[in-house]
């Protein structure tokens, strides 16, 4: 999967669960602070994603990860 | 049950286990709140079976050691048992020690295999470079693309069939090593305990004539597997017993919550810390009630403790408890806390709400537990009585009966690994010298004080402990709170002029948040009055790092008074006495 589909899927899918505008979303945000949501919210994400790309990515892959790059650099690595 | 004493190893033992609890659920791993792993009893001995046999492919035979490194996972007790089988020894390391440390540990164990996860195994560049001699290397979940290694494998459980068979297990004699065990002491060099079959075998037939668990219990493993409480209840005893080990991958409150609440948790061993976490929880769920209800419960709490003051009655208090216990685990029926001073109060309130807290004390230099409660009655306020088989002694007690714990077993370890003075210094004449204070009351039951060696003399000639300080400021509002005399931080430091660099009694505390220190001070104040002349602190500093902690949540004193006396000023020191 390309690298912008990747990261196109993951900011649809965060829009989704937390009910914001896609359009308002850049790969470079800090999804705690632009979805204004905790890191157990995160996690929840995290799940929704694996869900969709069918994979599995530790806990220990997401430290110190905060924007949607971030997050698709760490699902790219497990895909 | 399986009865242990006919065995003469643990691998031994856990073969039988397999066998005769086949059709149970041996392990059951939620990664968040999807079910990673659900294996029975024979599949785990599978998944052992095909382990031991990648095992004796790199050479593991009877003495040979096996290093794990892995948080807690169902591939933990599977490797740790394909250990045992081939009769090798293992070498627990604790995950949450950082790359560079673990490999100190490996390499001073001797081990020539090592099986980690990949995020443990990230962090280990010697083992990576090669540099570090390892004849093999077992990698769990690395991504599909990083390459390992030449003397690394990819390992996966939840493969095996069972169509390879088995390789016949190698069996031990009683005295010999099973395991090498890096007790959480910090500084100096590494002290390797080592334990023996014996040990081991002989702390599950002690430990389970007073807590026996059942077929269809489920322990749910937290603390560190390679710590000794986890390794016995949530590995050895548990299997021995027919039960259910269950583990969570995120260690997020959430999920653990999650596990414990939906996922019928009936036992699980917790340091002090974690049911302090709970008791919020509980506080926070009988808040969200009515006034009128939350009387009702209050109500219910004092009807159970009434009706329990002479054992634990079960089936009353989980009729009578519901709304509450449905708020922390409605399954539990017991949870073994140690590690650490227990808050009596605590542990009372949770044993009047119907989840008996039983407190044990033990070390790892003596297989898990010494003493332990036994709930008959409840007692919060000791570390409980000795355990059959263990002979206690408190020497060179003072006036008031306070001395030195000396114990005697068969728990008893071996010694330090390839440190011939520290284990002269722990082992005399088959006794051991724990290091703790403590005394004993005329039932038996042994009450801790504090370590000697953070024992303080004060000018008075009175003995102080900063662990009884401590705990006189449990439940204090702030997030950690620590005692040190001031002796012991800044040695020979006196000021002109200040009564505060004498030596005395100073608190660490991390104040939560953003909140002042001057918020905690009255409490404090208070609390420091009800307090003997003698064990009054003199000041308190404020101190915003997180204290570093062992693997069963100790602070980590040495390592914390290093840092204060590098970093922390003495004019920040605001003083309490008065």
């Amino acid at each position: 999967m390309k690298r912008e589909d990747l990261l196109k899927t993951l900011m649809t899918l965060a829009a989704k669960r937390f009910e914001r505008d896609l359009a308002e979303l850049q790969p470079s945000d800090d999804f705690f602070a632009k979805l204004g949501i905790d890191s157990f919210q995160a996690m929840e994400l995290m799940t929704d994603l694996e869900d969709e790309f069918d994979v599995e990515v530790p806990d220990y892959e997401l430290q110190g990860v905060t924007t949607f790059d971030g997050l698709a650099d760490v699902l790219e690595r497990r895909l | 049950m399986i009865p242990p004493e006919r065995y003469g190893s643990i691998g031994e033992l856990l073969l039988d286990a397999m066998l005769q609890f086949k059709t149970e659920t041996a392990l059951l791993e939620f990664s968040r709140k999807r079910t990673a792993h659900e294996l029975s009893y024979l599949q785990t001995k599978r998944e052992a079976d095909a382990m031991a046999r990648k095992l004796a492919d790199a050479g593991i035979e009877a003495g040979s050691r096996v290093a794990i490194a892995m948080s807690n996972q169902a591939a933990w007790p599977i490797a740790a048992m394909a250990v045992f089988f081939r009769g090798a020894v293992l070498v627990p390391i604790d995950y949450k020690l950082d790359g560079p440390d673990q490999q100190k540990l490996i390499a001073h164990s001797g081990a020539t295999v090592l099986v980690t996860e990949y995020g443990e195994w990230r962090e280990m560049a010697k083992v990576k470079s090669g540099e570090l001699a390892l004849t093999k290397v077992f990698v769990t979940e690395p991504p599909p693309r990083e390459e390992l290694p030449a003397n690394h494998e990819l390992w996966t459980i939840g493969e095996a069939d069972g169509s390879t068979p088995a390789l016949p297990i190698v069996r031990r004699e009683r005295s010999d090593l099973a395991t090498i065990v890096y007790s959480s002491g910090t500084g100096g060099s590494p002290k390797g305990c080592m334990l023996t079959h014996d040990n081991y075998l002989e702390q599950f037939r002690t430990l389970s004539e007073r807590f026996p668990q059942e077929i269809g219990d489920r322990f749910f493993s937290v603390l560190p597997s390679n710590h000794a409480i986890d390794f016995m209840s949530g590995f050895v005893g548990a299997f021995a017993a027919g039960v259910t080990v269950v583990h969570q991958r995120s260690l997020r409150p959430e999920l653990l919550r999650w596990v414990l609440q939906e996922k019928g948790i009936t036992h699980m061993a917790i340091v002090p810390l974690l049911l302090e976490a709970f008791e919020r929880r509980l506080d926070e769920k009988l808040e969200e009630r009515s006034t009128v209800e939350q009387a009702l419960v209050e109500g219910l709490r004092q009807v159970n403790a009434a009706f329990t003051l002479d054992k634990p009655r079960a089936w009353l208090s989980n009729k009578l408890m519901k709304p509450v216990r449905d708020g922390l685990g409605p399954d539990l029926k017991m949870l073994f806390c140690g590690g650490a001073f227990v808050d009596p109060k605590r542990a009372r309130r949770f044993y009047e709400l119907g989840v008996p807290v039983v407190i044990g004390y033990g070390l790892t230099e003596a297989g898990t537990v010494l003493t332990v409660n036994d709930l008959k009655p409840f007692r919060a306020d000791s570390v409980g009585s000795p355990l059959d088989g263990v002979e206690l002694e408190v020497r060179g007690a003072d006036a008031s009966g306070v001395g030195e714990v000396w114990v005697r077993g068969r728990t008893v370890f071996a010694g330090y690994l390839d440190d011939p003075e520290q284990t002269a210094e722990a082992l005399h004449d088959g006794w051991l010298k724990t290091g703790d204070q403590g005394y004993l009351d005329p039932s038996g039951h042994l009450h801790l004080v504090g370590r000697s060696k953070n024992m303080i003399v004060t000018a008075g000639g009175k003995n102080i402990y900063p662990e009884d300080i401590e705990s006189a400021f449990e439940g204090l509002d702030c997030e950690e709170m620590v005692v040190f005399a001031t002796g012991y931080v800044w040695p020979g430091s006196e000021r002109a002029g200040s009564d505060l660099t004498k030596e005395q009694l100073v608190a660490i505390v991390r104040p939560k948040g953003e909140s002042p220190l001057g918020d905690l001070l009255d409490d404090l104040r208070k609390r420091n009055r009800s307090l003997p002349d003698f064990k009054r602190i003199g000041g308190v500093l404020e101190w915003s790092e997180e204290f570093p902690r062992t693997a069963s949540m100790k602070v980590k004193r040495a390592q914390l008074a290093e840092a204060l006396r590098e970093q922390a000023k003495l004019d920040a020191l605001v003083e309490v006495q008065a």
